[in-house]
């Protein structure tokens, strides 16, 4: 049945089965194949593991067989739905996702409704939001079954319309034949229905015909966020899950070795329930407010933590002591050497939503609403801990409040199956903010030393050992066997290495290069944040590339234009530094940066302006943290192929953000087994105040014609060129991120007992 | 159990509750007005902002005992109400501009937004970069910059 509507057989690689797995193209081969650096880089290094095989190709494989296990449905009403099997959280996924679909089902974007997918076990790996990877891992397989829809629609208007397929064409939801006469999709549907399953043969569209994919489109969700009428998880109304927190042990994972007052905490005001779990002492309420009093008010024998009395010092000497040697000599006679060691402090990837989730756990099933970035392996291990088969627990996955990688993990939900099980009851449970900042999973305090030997205008060889706190993935690939694996002793140093050499690669000609990960120290809660290792590694890479560049004499935009391996990387680089306006005069105190980072299958370049003066440093606003101020950031991204350029943009501001303040301001202060900041003013995200005025964003017209990744993809580069900026203002290369974690702290830390501060009453008083 | 009285996004609503809980758990747990989220509880990220009487403060640090029956409480869902139209301007602005992201903030970014903008015009200006700058609300997806852009653009048609 294939239609004759799309232009004579082009490159075969758009003619798929239904049903059929489209292996990802190794368009990384083809890339290793570009023109030669015509600069005097002579010394080439070789391609790296994830140049040839990324973590993008190993999460798309690992999805491939379940992959077709996805399908469009078309209604009666002119709508199509489809239940996409992966976690919405701000990186745009519905609304790119609702575009595969519109271009290849010839419907409104706003006629297709996106929900996201309960957990479904038989979809294996397909099911884990991770590495930027959705529209990478689904790009075919969503626009083949949106194909699979329309052939079925276009052979019932056939019959429909006495006229054959070859003379129809389809235009926003109506077919019409050669006579003029035409039938809409909604009229189609109950008809282009089958009864069995049937493999068919599907064309997908030529990108040359594409009218929505490339095009930028607003969210799908947009009116829902600004009318409040957008469903968060804490937003759901299940009957009789009362609001319920956890009082939480003064250290990180400390245990409950009594309660002591848990009868005159049960009859405060509003509360219904108070118990103990694995992680605390649960109480239920009314409201969230009584759960504040109660867990306030209860007294508990806090057994020891996993990470006692540990501090940043304690947990620096230990990743000092783990770090892998370098193997290449200082050779003073042939060659020069540079050395450089980094240290990244603690970080918490805390969402404004806090790990929050509902359970209603029954004898003999269970219930679980949130949003979840591994709804799979979140349904078996919640299975295990209640008892009950995985069959009898359905995880519906609600949009989420922002990730940053925390919503990888399903914490709360587990917790809150456990209260449930226990009470017997609904609960609709919510960590405090505090909570998130202390007992939450943290990106990991690590080490990145590198030393580089080089001559005669080349460098010869380039050794970069990174050193970390063990990095949780014990999500695995998004299923609880994988999952396991993740959590072994050896397992677990597997898992991060494997993530580490996919997804780190050297984009410079810098002779024998060879970057490797040694991670120690479990005793920590952490778990990836936004573009995992990543930032520090390019942080620690390009503030390398601006000394060795000084060392040659050599200005640092043209130093990695020479040495750059590929033409593409040098394509981003040149346009950050054009529209920039490199080289520019600046005032002393201030400077600019140029930074590069590729990943997900793209390239991504920043130019930064930094403003250090005193004057800026030390602008008053009342209880802000605001020093350094980056005051202009030009961002250039080439995505292989961008499916939504507004959202690409999007999702380059926000790892500007990050990128700003992984530099400059957020970190974690752990002492005595415990993080001091415990809210929004002791943890210093960007805001306002930080902003740079001046922002432009450039999405680069297509390359590969495939979609690379976009959610994560805008930290490293801008975090790097925030450091290099910084650098060069000041005149002094920071050794410890961010630059102000060593200053006299912030803020007053909050106590640990009681664990979560009481709200204010004044807010009347500061009403404008 | 005390009663309490006021006057929600138009509607005079009566809640049995004791005194001193906040009014955002009053808002969200007792009559189910979701659109104030829960970002801190101590009066720092202001996702919870809303108005009273047409100005912007943050309901998770008021007890419900502090409100009178005369006071005018408007959540983001009662914003159009104000204005008498679909959308409020600013509403419109965040959508033509397409600034949220994952959204959880934007209700309490658009409530603050609307009241620094009355707060320039009520001194005969218009809104400048230092205002945009003493905004505290925080966006952890980092829309900032649309957000400065929506509100500009926003302010000339309010």
């Amino acid at each position: 049945m294939a239609d004759q509507r799309r232009s004579p057989q082009g490159l075969d690689r758009r003619r798929f089965l239904g049903y059929v797995l489209a292996a990802p193209t190794l368009v990384a081969a083809a890339q290793l194949g570009g023109p030669a650096p015509e600069a005097s880089a002579a010394i080439p290094t070789l391609p790296q593991p994830a140049d040839l095989f990324d973590l993008n190709d190993l999460l798309t494989t690992a999805a491939l067989p379940s992959s077709g296990l996805v399908a469009v449905q078309v209604h009666t009403d002119g709508t199509a739905s489809f239940a996409l099997p992966r976690a919405e959280v701000g990186q745009g996924v519905t609304t790119s996702t609702a575009m595969l679909i519109a271009e290849e089902l010839d419907l409104p974007v706003d006629r297709i409704k996106v929900t996201l997918a309960d957990s479904r076990p038989e979809l294996l790996f397909n099911q884990l939001t991770a590495a930027s990877n959705t529209t990478i891992s689904t790009y075919t397989p969503i626009r083949v079954a949106a194909a699979v829809a329309r052939g079925r629609l276009l052979a019932a208007a056939a019959i429909v319309l006495g006229d054959t397929v070859t003379n129809l064409t389809s235009r926003l939801g109506v077919i019409t034949g050669l006579g003029g006469k035409s039938v809409t999709y909604g009229e189609l549907a109950t008809r282009a229905a089958s009864t069995r399953v049937e493999q068919v043969s599907v064309t997908l569209k030529p990108r040359s015909e594409f009218t929505v994919i490339g095009t930028s489109h607003n969210r799908v969700d947009a009116l829902a966020a600004v009318t409040g009428r957008k469903v968060f998880a804490m937003d759901l109304k299940i009957p009789d899950a009362l609001p319920t927190m956890v009082c939480r042990p003064p250290t990180i994972n400390g245990t409950v070795r009594s309660v002591l007052n848990a009868e005159t905490v049960r009859r405060m005001p509003g509360i219904t329930d108070v118990i103990t779990i694995s992680t605390g002492v649960a109480v239920r309420g009314r409201t969230f407010g009584q759960c504040v009093d109660a867990v306030r008010a209860l007294r508990v024998d806090w057994g020891k933590g996993t990470v006692e009395g540990a501090s940043d010092a304690s947990v620096l000497r230990e990743l000092k002591a783990a770090q892998l040697p370098l193997v290449v000599p200082p050779l003073p006679l042939l060659a020069k050497t540079l050395d450089a060691e980094f240290t990244f402090a603690f970080r918490s990837n805390s969402a404004l939503e806090t790990n929050c989730a509902i359970a209603d756990v029954r004898r003999d099933r269970a219930e679980i609403w949130g949003s979840l970035k591994s709804p799979i392996v979140a349904q078996q291990a919640i299975a295990a801990k209640i008892g009950l088969p995985q069959s009898a627990v359905r995880v519906h996955v609600t949009e989420g409040g922002g990730s940053f990688g925390r919503k990888l993990f399903f914490d709360a939900a587990l917790e809150a199956a456990e209260i449930s099980r226990k009470l017997g009851k609904p609960v609709k449970l919510m960590w405090h903010r505090t909570d998130d900042f202390r007992q939450g999973r943290t990106h990991p305090m690590c080490t990145s030393r590198i030393r580089a030997t080089y001559a005669a205008g080349n460098v010869l060889t380039f050794e970069q050992r990174h050193t970390s706190v063990s990095t949780d993935f014990g999500h695995g690939l998004g299923e609880i066997i994988t999952g396991l694996a993740a959590k072994l002793p050896v397992g677990d140093l597997t898992f991060s290495e494997t993530v580490f050499t996919l997804t780190q690669t050297m984009p410079y000609n810098f002779g024998v290069t060879t970057q490797l990960l040694n991670e120690v120290e479990r005793g920590f809660n952490t778990g990836s944040m936004r573009n995992i290792y990543s930032p520090d590694v390019c942080c620690a890479r390009e503030l390398f590339v601006d000394q060795l560049a000084k060392n040659m004499g050599k200005d640092p935009y043209r130093f990695r234009q020479e040495f750059l391996r590929d033409h593409r990387a040098r394509a981003v680089l040149v346009k950050v530094a054009k529209v920039g306006n490199w080289g520019r005069a600046m005032p002393a105190g201030t400077a600019q940066g140029i930074a590069i980072h590729t990943e997900y299958k793209g390239f991504a370049a920043a130019l930064v302006e930094i403003d250090c003066r005193p004057a800026t440093v030390n602008r008053r606003i009342p209880s802000a943290r605001t020093g350094p101020r980056v005051t202009k950031v030009v961002f250039a991204v080439d995505a292989g192929l961008a499916v939504n350029p507004r959202g690409l943009q999007a999702q380059m501001m926000g790892g500007i953000s990050d990128g700003i303040a992984l530099a400059l301001t957020s970190s974690l202060h752990l002492k005595d087994g415990y993080f001091l900041e415990g809210s929004w003013d002791n943890y210093f995200y960007t805001r306002q105040w930080n902003v740079p005025k001046d922002l432009e964003i450039i999405v680069m017209p297509p390359t590969t014609g495939q979609p690379g990744g976009a959610g994560e993809f805008g930290v490293a580069a801008s975090y790097a060129a925030v450091a290099c900026a910084y650098t060069r203002a000041t005149g002094s290369l920071p050794t410890t991120f961010p630059v102000n974690h060593d200053d006299p702290l912030g803020f007053d830390p909050l106590p640990t007992v009681p664990p979560i501060p009481q709200s204010p009453t004044n807010g009347l008083g500061n009403a404008f | 159990m005390p009663e309490h009285t006021f006057i929600l996004n138009g509607e005079q609503v009566t809640v049995d509750v004791e005194d001193d809980v906040r009014l955002l758990w009053v808002l969200r747990d007792i009559l189910g007005v979701t659109g104030p989220k829960y970002g801190c509880g101590v009066e720092v990220c202001k996702a919870c902002a809303s108005h009273i009487n047409g100005k912007v403060f943050n309901p998770c640090a008021v007890r419900v005992g502090d409100i009178k029956p005369t006071d005018r409480i408007t959540t983001i869902e009662g914003l159009p109400g104000t204005v008498g139209t679909p959308l409020h301007p600013m509403q419109q602005a965040w959508i033509d501009r397409d600034v949220a992201q994952c959204g959880y903030c934007q209700p309490g970014q658009i409530m603050t937004a609307v009241a620094k903008v009355r707060q320039a015009k009520a001194q005969g200006r218009k809104i400048t970069d230092a205002d945009l700058d003493e905004i505290r609300n925080i966006c952890r997806c980092g829309t900032y910059n649309r957000i400065r852009e929506a509100i500009a653009s926003a302010a000339e048609r309010m």
